[in-house]
């Protein structure tokens, strides 16, 4: 907590460079989003990229929701897949039709995704009371126990998901009688047809932003400040009038609806909702629990954007190796057991983690903020003597300063 | 009654395999007070080499090199990362261990390839019969295996110099060093053990008798299973890995017999979140206070 001490304190000779970075940062963002919403332009007919890009923007949304939780509130979760299963199945069920001994609501797409998201925080509620009483690594292995359940749950359930062999197919995205899916004749951006997966690029993205600025509103206001408190100190956060026991169960409610939320788009991904066959592989599975710790700790554990840049190593890395296979028969001469893209992204992402440990507990957040204070440490030397002291201990602070809200 | 004696003895048999993990965590626990993420890619790595080496060395010198490999292969992880990362704390290098076990395990599941070996060629498969109840060989043996190491492993740990530096770095890390304890001597040696328990562990957990499933990701899954014996009797009590682990084996046996074999796994968890929602620090674990 060392930055948030010493932050006011740097004097008002900061705040110029620190208002013109405001301006670079919005400036950056503006850019970045442009070339976001462009990107099915720019991409063109290569739907196989495009949903490379889909997949990271689920890595994100998940992330996220994972690194408010470990990084914000200081609670170690590996149960996040199964609250990925229960905002897909929750969706199929309540847009979906009933057929052939499926249960489904039939109700309008956007209630099941906003039905998923609210029955994912549920779940996430009333894992809570187990959450409130349990720290550290009891609570990470205890918080596995849902991945087992839901593993379990999904099997056994077949009537809401479909069962293990066929699983159930989601219905498609629909918002004011605009369906997410191919339609003759559809419309186009600057030549470009935007058919189904072009439809869902945009919605993911919207989806995205939201989940980013949410999160990212979220860290700087009081909630952020009660995670961090609790995280840092119960006993101290108590002692500020922070209602702990609430704060965490809230804390897990957020994470798990965004998890929720994340499975919504996982489910209309893959175009199907389907539970999985062992604890190990599959969507919902240990190494997707695993895939998002990665994130998280890539991106370093709390930072917001981190988690953004986490997604785009772990998720977008394997996805992209996929492509190549499939496009470019990269690791054609690897047969069954070989060097396989997944394998290959497993192996950069486990040796990003361990890298980020040793080298930079605060993963790429701490890197980021350090090349931007570096830059502004630059002008300030030109225009002002007033050097902020305070980046140079940001630099070096040994425990993780993820809460500074510009990073 | 038959059947349930016979579930009695083969989900005791389990239960010592799980103890024998379960004993890996807690010993690095205490040692380091680091989770070990990396324990279910030790059990790969001496299995995998068991796999590789049964046809030219014969099965027990397959066996012995596999888990003196585990056993290298966690002191490595020790040496050569964990100790170069003296600034992080715990937490950052539980995560780390993740890092190193996604590796292992994605390398040794793709070197295994297709096979899913089973490696537990002299007793697995081969049921003793008993009057009417059937007990399978690898469970029998592995119940012996377990009760002989875990006494001595707890034998060890009382009496020895080893224990008593154990126990004392784990009580006080600082005062220890000050009485001439080497705390990194301590440290590897934990490891050290508790890679070795994993290699043994694995010459029962890949046969058809115990999962069913060979050498593969069902084993590194297996071996996370030993994750809530450790939790149930609390991370830092060796006693309580013991009782944790039998816990955990007699839930499986019994709840894939009377409810379903799909339950069992979960079964297992639900058990451990049962006994944390009344005791957060598990049975035996030292409670977690806060002065203010």
């Amino acid at each position: 907590m060392s930055d948030t001490l010493v932050k006011p304190t740097s004097p008002p000779a900061g705040a110029p460079p620190a208002r013109r970075r405001n301006r670079l940062a919005i400036a950056g963002g503006a850019v970045l989003l442009l070339v976001l919403v462009l990107l099915p332009v720019l991409i063109g007919n290569e739907v196989a990229y495009l949903k490379v890009a889909q997949y990271i923007l689920i890595g994100a949304v998940g992330g996220i929701g994972l690194t408010l939780l470990v990084g914000q509130a200081g609670q170690l979760s590996l149960a996040h897949p199964f609250f990925l299963l229960v905002g897909a199945v929750s969706y199929a069920v309540i847009s979906g039709e009933a057929e052939a001994g499926l249960v489904g609501l039939g109700l309008p797409p956007v209630v099941g995704l906003v039905g998923a998201v609210l029955i994912s925080g549920l779940f996430g509620l009333a894992f809570a009371p187990v959450a409130g009483r349990l720290r550290g690594i009891y609570l990470g292995v205890a918080s596995l126990s849902l991945v087992f359940l839901g593993l379990w749950l999904g099997q056994s359930l077949e009537s809401l998901t479909g069962g293990t062999s066929s699983g159930r197919t989601p219905p498609n995205f629909e918002l004011l009688g605009f369906v997410f899916a191919n339609s003759q004749p559809a419309p186009t951006i600057l030549g470009i047809a935007i058919q189904k997966q072009q439809r869902l690029w945009y919605l993911f993205l919207v989806l995205a932003v939201v989940a980013y600025l949410l999160a990212r509103g979220a860290v700087r206001s009081r909630i952020g400040r009660a995670w961090r408190a609790v995280r840092d100190n119960e006993a101290a956060a108590t002692a500020m009038g922070v209602n702990v026991t609430r704060v965490k169960a809230g804390a897990f409610v957020v994470s798990s609806a965004y998890a929720g939320l994340a499975g919504v788009m996982t489910a209309l991904w893959l175009d199907l909702v389907k539970p999985d066959e062992n604890e190990f592989t599959g969507n919902y599975s240990l190494t997707v629990a695993i895939a998002f710790l990665a994130i998280v700790i890539i991106g370093g554990l709390g930072s917001v954007p981190g988690a953004v840049f986490g997604a785009i190593v772990v998720y977008g890395l394997q996805q992209f190796f996929l492509l190549g296979a499939n496009e470019f028969g990269w690791f054609a001469d690897a047969q069954f057991g070989g060097l396989t893209a997944v394998v290959l992204s497993a192996f950069v992402y486990g040796a990003a983690v361990v890298l980020v440990v040793l080298f930079e507990p605060g993963g790429a957040a701490a890197i980021g903020r350090r090349l931007l204070a570096r830059r502004t440490n630059t002008t300030d030397s030109r225009t002002d003597t007033a050097v902020p002291a305070a980046s140079g201990g940001r630099e070096r602070s040994p425990e993780r300063n993820d809460d500074d809200p510009r990073a | 009654m038959n059947t349930f004696l016979q579930l009695l003895v083969n989900g005791l048999g389990k239960g010592a395999v799980y103890a024998l993990l379960a004993l890996g965590f807690v010993v690095i626990y205490k040692a380091t007070e680091v989770i070990n993420f990396a324990h279910g890619s030790l059990v790969l790595v001496g299995g995998f080499l068991v796999y590789e080496l049964k046809d030219t060395l014969g099965w027990v010198g397959a066996a012995v090199v596999g888990i003196v490999a585990a056993a290298l292969a966690g002191l490595l992880i020790e040496r050569v990362l964990l100790a170069n990362a003296r600034a992080a704390d715990h937490n950052s290098l539980a995560l780390l261990t993740i890092g190193v076990d996604v590796i292992i395990t994605e390398e040794v599941v793709r070197r295994v390839g297709a096979d899913i070996p089973f490696i537990g060629d002299p007793y697995d498969a081969q049921p003793i019969q008993l009057g009417a109840i059937t007990i399978f060989r690898t469970q029998a043996i592995a119940l012996v295996v377990g009760a002989v190491l875990i006494t001595a492993f707890l034998l060890a740990f009382r009496y020895s110099s080893w224990g008593v530096a154990m126990r004392a770095q784990a009580e006080n890390r600082e005062a220890a060093a000050l009485m001439g304890i080497r705390s990194s001597r301590v440290t590897a040696t934990a490891w050290l053990v508790a890679g070795a328990l994993a290699g043994v562990a694995v010459l029962f957990i890949a046969t058809q008798d115990f999962s069913g499933a060979g050498l593969g990701r069902g084993t590194h899954a297996i071996a996370l299973v030993a994750f809530p014996a450790a939790i149930l009797g609390g991370l830092d009590s060796t006693a309580g890995a013991v009782v944790g682990g039998i816990v955990v084996g007699l839930t499986e046996a019994l709840s894939a017999q009377y409810i379903s074999f799909e339950f069992s796994k979960s079964a297992v968890f639900l058990v451990m979140l049962v006994v944390l929602v009344v005791r957060p620090s598990g049975l035996f674990g030292t409670k977690e206070l806060s002065r203010v």
